[in-house]
């Protein structure tokens, strides 16, 4: 096996804008009022889950304190948090 | 209380007192809203969307209004329609918010807990008229929730 001479790699022009294309997410929190069949419709209506998806995805919250219901831009992010406070449900986001 | 209607809305089986009591709740929230929206008992139904400052301001300066102006609709569509026989399916999706809505601020300001049911409330208790308000708005809730999904 022959090594061939080490190739001048060009350094990428553009840098990468990382910061901007990490995805942001969307948190719902456990909160004792709001009720677990509420928070499964909620998910189902607002992002067409399954049943079932929403189901374990209510069943996180429940369970572990909080679950990422949802992400995307940063923009994407925010719509969904607004939707999800207009239907009460303790919603925050941060990026990924 | 609820049984499903036609195209996806809801026939309302509630007595004369159940829907006086829930005009009255309706109406009280109605008033802390349009007179005090900085009150307290308010804090579950806004809550923050970022943990940083700046960022917080910004998505109150953007949605706070229409956060608050539509959970005003939500109190009048159910004020408007709390006498009705039945509710369309949109009809029926409001009041559940509405009901929602009325459950934070109750639950708020009798600080419920996760384990707050698991102890039974002394019949003497001065919060128990309020915990049976909750308890029946959470019923409702339930009820509601089972007619649109059936």
């Amino acid at each position: 096996m022959s090594t061939s001479a080490p190739v001048e790699v060009e350094a990428p022009r553009e840098v990468h804008d990382f910061e901007h294309d990490r995805p942001w997410i969307v948190i719902v929190w456990n909160d004792p009022v709001n009720l677990m069949s509420y928070v499964t419709l909620v998910l189902q209506k607002l992002f067409g889950y399954s049943k079932a998806k929403a189901t374990q995805l209510m069943l996180q919250v429940h369970n572990e304190g909080k679950a990422v219901v949802s992400s995307g831009s940063r923009e994407k992010a925010e719509h969904d948090v607004a939707r999800l406070h207009a239907h009460g449900l303790w919603a925050t986001m941060r990026q990924d | 209380m609820f049984e499903r209607g036609q195209e996806g809305g809801v026939e309302l089986r509630l007595s004369r007192d159940e829907r006086s009591l829930l005009a009255g709740l309706v109406a009280e929230l109605r008033a802390v809203l349009d007179g005090a929206p900085g009150d307290p008992s308010l804090r579950r139904l806004f809550p923050p969307a970022y943990d940083e400052a700046a960022d917080e301001r910004a998505y109150r300066d953007l949605m706070g209004n229409e956060l608050l102006d539509g959970r005003r609709a939500a109190l009048t569509l159910v004020a408007e329609t709390v006498e009705h026989e039945r509710l369309s399916a949109e009809e029926a999706d409001t009041w559940l918010r509405a009901l929602n809505d009325l459950r934070l601020v109750l639950g708020t300001r009798l600080d419920v807990k996760e384990d707050t049911f698991a102890e039974e409330l002394q019949r003497d208790d001065p919060r128990a008229p309020a915990f049976a308000v909750y308890g029946y708005l959470s019923w409702m809730q339930e009820e509601l929730i089972a007619a649109l999904s059936t």
